[in-house]
């Protein structure tokens, strides 16, 4: 019998710090909030009192608003502070925003920042527990956790399901989260790019094996999952045209039939159909696409609970 | 001023002698065995070491310009602080230091103000901006004893040629920061696991080999003096041992951090781990310090860069590059790689006086009668914490502190004068 995990405090800067046990907590009391997100009344006094900062420097409308909607949702009130790197390279530093923050009585920050480490460091600020809303190409945990989710709910057990995530690894912070939090629950993860997208050393920083040709990657395939593909990738040098990759490493009803038969279809949004993914597949009944984006809301509803240290 | 020390174990000709010193009228006068003359100062150095003053090649002072990170007077106090008696100024100040004037002002502080001998490194290109030769015969005749466009790097081959032709005609060394600007990009760390891992953007070593290899041909062909600064990875290490193996004058150096840092120092996120060259793999570090074992690596800088906290206090890939190392690269080396074993103590000593002094023709470097007295005395028994408190430059952006370091400073003396006396000293 293990003890039950604490959470109260703590910040969740990435999964590393998180253990497969309190992960799995993580998901039970998600899985708690999804049920009240599918009431009519979908309020409950839990946080009453609390305040959650977004607090982003880097724009996001939609991970700013399922943060804010899973504050409200638990009764939280929500300020909101948004700005960009350059602005706030001119003027203020983080550090000085933070300060001013904290002044206001923030109990807990839920960060969106283009530099990694950056939840680190609104935490050594703040004294106060952090959400980290994404960090460069670093991390994003919440959406791993939303996406582990995804797969549980409708997979149930995550230990050796086969699977496969294709496009910009280099990147992605999705990926990164996603391979720390699915290879600690003993998912076998496959990444799958263009060589020029993929980071040295996957195979030993991570417990994952790399493919560059899809066919190969997809391979019974429990679960396959898209990345964005972006166009300033392409005057990086990193890849000759969307037309070229789309060629090579498109999710289609083609290139799906070497994954399971019914393998679960996500993508982290926000997709570019017809680049990384076709409609044909997006909008499949394998699709999970839609529901992770409501699993969002009741992860980081579950993570805000917990962190808060809400009375149920 | 004629000052005497007692007691000491006295490196002199690559081997230590117990004995005393005696210095007068700037000089030596007398090595070894036990004197007895009058002095003006006696110092007893009872269990501690008399070392030649060590010689920094690669020193950021930070003025002109930039003055609230560092300046003359606290970057050769942090120098005497650390054992130092000379320092190189790296001309990447505001101005650059690429005109007779700016050389002059420099000097002039130094003579006036300084703790440590201070000799100006003139730059390659005029503003450091890689487009036209600096005024490198006027920079001789005023006294620069080399050339670098350090921070930065002559991206155009053609010029870099002629640049080291010019030089060569002058008999200036050409100190390089090798960089490919397209290939380090806007890279935060090596490109390496912890890079993968944290989603920084990398810096490949490839991109100081390519300059290096390139300035290495580019030297054969002008047959100038090249020195390369801060090298940092094992096949950089190839290149310049083919160089040496030819017989081209090319020469350089390691910073303490490349010698005791990986990248996993970057894990933290920590800004005092942010530098350039960034801190390599475990492999290249290795190779690092078995090259300075073998003189390879030709002697030890410490690339001293200061940056105030409010500049550090940031986002990994917002803060600047750069740590201070003047004040930390003795105690720092004698931990872990003599303490270790990894090194001979008279190897580290060697690195850091008589090494560097050949590379650039400096005086110093050496305990011998008639030498100028720059020296310094170390304890090496004792541990000092390493505090915000106790650190004399004016920044504090190092990634060794609030740590037990060991061999305590407790003189430096600078052209026969003491510039810096540990407090429980006496
Ligand atoms: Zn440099």
């Amino acid at each position: 019998m293990t003890s039950k995990p604490q959470f109260a405090g703590r910040s969740l800067f990435d999964l590393d710090d998180y253990s497969r046990e309190e992960i799995m907590f993580i998901l039970e009391a998600a899985k708690g909030m999804k049920e009240i997100n599918l009431r009519e009344y979908k309020k409950i006094p839990t946080l009453k009192g609390k305040t959650v900062c977004t607090l982003f420097i880097e724009n996001s409308t939609r991970t700013r608003m399922s943060f804010e909607l899973a504050a409200n949702r638990l009764s939280a009130d929500v300020v909101s502070f948004q700005s960009s790197i350059s602005s706030l390279q001119k003027g203020e530093s983080l550090q000085d925003t933070v300060y001013t923050l904290n002044a206001m009585g923030i109990d807990l920050y839920c960060i969106r920042h283009s530099s990694p480490g950056s939840p680190q460091l609104v935490n050594k600020y703040s004294g106060k527990p952090v959400i980290n809303g994404g960090d460069g190409r670093h991390s994003h945990p919440t959406q791993a956790l939303l996406d582990i989710f995804s797969i549980w709910e409708k997979l149930g057990d995550i230990k050796g399901l086969k699977i496969t995530i294709v496009g910009d690894i280099l990147n992605s912070r999705v990926v990164r989260s996603n391979l720390i939090g699915m290879g600690k629950l003993g998912a076998k993860v496959t990444v799958c790019g263009p060589k020029t997208l993929m980071p040295s050393n996957m195979e030993s920083v991570y417990d994952c094996r790399v493919e560059y040709d899809l066919q190969r990657a997809l391979k019974d395939a429990d679960v396959v999952m898209g990345l964005r593909m972006q166009l300033e990738r392409m005057t990086e040098g990193l890849f000759p045209s969307l037309e070229e990759y789309s060629k090579h490493y498109v999710l289609s009803k083609e290139t799906l039939k070497y994954a399971k038969k019914n393998a679960l279809i996500m993508h982290p949004g926000p997709m570019n159909r017809g680049v990384e993914i076709l409609p044909e597949i997006a909008d499949s009944n394998q699709s999970v696409i839609v529901e992770q984006v409501a699993n969002g809301v009741a992860v980081r509803m579950a993570l805000m609970f917990l962190i808060l240290g809400g009375k149920a | 001023m004629k000052t005497l020390i007692k007691n000491a174990n006295i490196f002199t000709q690559g081997k230590f002698i117990k004995g005393d010193i005696f210095i007068e009228r700037k000089k030596i006068a007398k090595i070894g065995g036990t004197i007895t003359v009058n002095a003006d100062k006696t110092i007893d150095a009872k269990g501690a070491c008399v070392l030649p003053g060590f010689i920094d090649l690669h020193s950021h002072l930070r003025d002109p310009g930039q003055t609230y990170k560092e300046d003359i007077v606290t970057g050769t106090l942090a120098a005497a602080h650390g054992g130092y008696t000379a320092v190189c100024a790296m001309p990447n100040t505001e101005p650059v230091t690429d005109n007779i004037a700016s050389v002059e002002y420099i000097q002039l502080r130094a003579k006036d103000y300084g703790y440590a001998r201070v000799y100006v490194v003139g730059a390659i290109t005029k503003k450091l901006a890689g487009e036209e030769i600096a005024e490198m015969a006027t920079m001789k005749a005023g006294g620069i004893v080399a050339v670098s466009d350090d921070g930065k790097c002559v991206q155009n081959a053609r010029l870099m040629l002629s640049c080291m032709k010019y030089a060569s005609n002058f008999d200036l060394p050409v100190i390089i920061h090798p960089e490919d600007y397209s290939l380090a990009g806007k890279g935060q760390i090596h490109s390496g696991k912890v890079a993968t891992k944290l989603g920084l953007s990398s810096i490949p070593g490839l991109a100081e080999e390519v300059i290096i290899a390139r300035d290495i041909m580019l030297a054969e062909n002008t047959g100038a003096q090249l020195h390369i600064a801060h090298i940092s990875t094992a096949r950089s290490l190839e290149l310049v041992k083919n160089a040496k193996d030819k017989g081209l004058p090319v020469t350089c150096e390691v910073t303490p951090h490349h010698l005791v840092l990986n990248e996993e120092a970057n894990l933290t996120f920590d800004t005092n781990t942010k530098m350039k060259p960034p801190l390599r793999s475990e492999k290249d570090r290795l190779a690092c310090v078995q090259a300075l074992k073998e003189g390879l690596i030709d002697c030890i800088a410490t690339d001293h860069a200061p940056h105030a906290d409010f500049e550090k206090e940031k986002e990994f890939d917002i803060a600047p590059f750069g740590i201070i190392g003047l004040e930390t690269a003795f105690p720092v080396l004698y931990k872990n790689l003599v303490q270790t074993g990894k090194i001979s103590l008279n190897r580290l000593i060697e690195a850091l006086t008589i090494a560097p002094a050949k590379i650039l023709n400096l005086p110093g470097g050496v305990l011998a009668e008639g030498k100028i007295a720059d020296l310094t005395i170390i304890d090496l028994e004792q541990e000092t914490l390493f505090s915000v408190e106790n650190i004399l430059s004016k920044s504090k952006n190092t990634p060794w502190l609030n740590q037990f370091l060991p061999g305590r400073v407790m003189f430096t003396i600078c052209n026969g004068n003491i510039t810096y006396k540990d407090s429980e000293s006496e």
